[in-house]
């Protein structure tokens, strides 16, 4: 029990580190990188909640896929990293009021909810003994069979991102050489060859 | 010691207000905007594997991947657009993306 007291601590510590770390570094492969470390330690957390899978697919789709992608975006446009930080304290009042205010209202709410009483009998899918059926488990007999629906709309939002991002990057480029496979294809040796008979002693032309 | 509820509810709502800062922060680069956003999103799903585990409801773990999905999803064309404009215009800076400005 002490052992995941402490892991947890180090856990949400670093996780705040990574995440002040993602916003205040002058380099955003920096951010990127500090990001990366913010969400291995919230998979930590996860581990420490008993979410396994979740935690897992953390680590796959978030670090392997989105941050991926953002440090491929920033090391593909060319940023300045002098000009980036210059009017930084215009905003960093409004943003620490909004922000501090903000904090204080969610921690107010969050120490000193009550729990109605019956809450626990009203769950939809209560967790199964974790010793009988594994979390990933679970959670496939529940995704699978309850809510196959949302499962399907959240492929199809895939689906849609994917189209999406496609079609706003691609661009026809004028000016390049490109191999066109079906004119090769389509080409014959009457397009391009004529048989000459030439006399002897002559030259052409 | 013991671990609560409160906790984790806590350290959530930290991470979601960091990301709420960097917005304000960060007027030069839009890429560090849509990381604080997935900090914010991140936070809430915290706080949902929180729920479901202090609960005893799996429906939060649910509801946590359907929020990944859509938070990838987000970031794909986010950084989609962002490199459009930036083969427009040379530049990432907010001040700059005012075209729309009445």
């Amino acid at each position: 029990m002490i052992a995941a007291a402490i892991a947890f601590y180090v856990f949400a510590t670093m996780a705040v580190i990574g995440g002040l770390n993602v916003i205040f570094q002058r380099n955003p492969v920096h951010s990127v990188l500090w990001l990366i470390l913010t969400f291995f330690n919230a998979a930590g957390l996860f581990v420490i909640l008993g979410a396994e899978f979740v935690a897992m697919i953390l680590v796959v789709v978030y670090v392997g896929a989105v941050a991926v992608l953002f440090l491929f975006v920033v090391m593909m446009l060319d940023i300045n990293i002098t000009v980036i930080r210059e009017g930084i304290h215009k905003y960093v009042w409004a943003g620490l009021l909004v922000g501090g205010v903000l904090l204080a209202e969610l921690v107010t709410v969050f120490t000193s909810w009550v729990m109605f009483d019956d809450a626990a009998s009203l769950s939809t899918a209560p967790t199964p003994d974790p010793n009988v059926i594994t979390n990933t488990e679970a959670l496939g007999n529940i995704l699978y069979t309850d809510y196959v629906y949302l499962f399907q709309a959240a492929g199809i939002i895939l689906l849609v991102a994917m189209i999406g991002s496609i079609v706003l990057t691609y661009r026809t480029r004028t000016g390049v050489r490109k191999q066109v496979i079906a004119d090769q294809v389509a080409r014959r040796p009457s397009d391009t060859l004529e048989m000459v008979k030439v006399e002897s002693g002559k030259g052409l032309q | 010691m013991a671990v609560s509820l409160a906790h984790y509810l806590t350290v959530a709502a930290i991470l979601f207000s960091i990301g709420i800062f960097g917005i304000f922060v960060n007027r030069k680069n839009l890429i560090i905007i849509l990381m604080s956003i997935e900090l914010m999103l991140l936070a809430v799903n915290i706080n949902f594997v929180a729920f479901s585990a202090f609960m005893n409801d799996l429906m939060g773990q649910i509801f946590t991947m359907l929020v990944l999905t859509v938070a990838a999803a987000e970031a794909a064309i986010g950084l989609a657009i962002v490199v459009v404009f930036y083969r427009a215009h040379r530049s990432i800076e907010v001040e700059d993306i005012n075209q729309l400005k009445g």
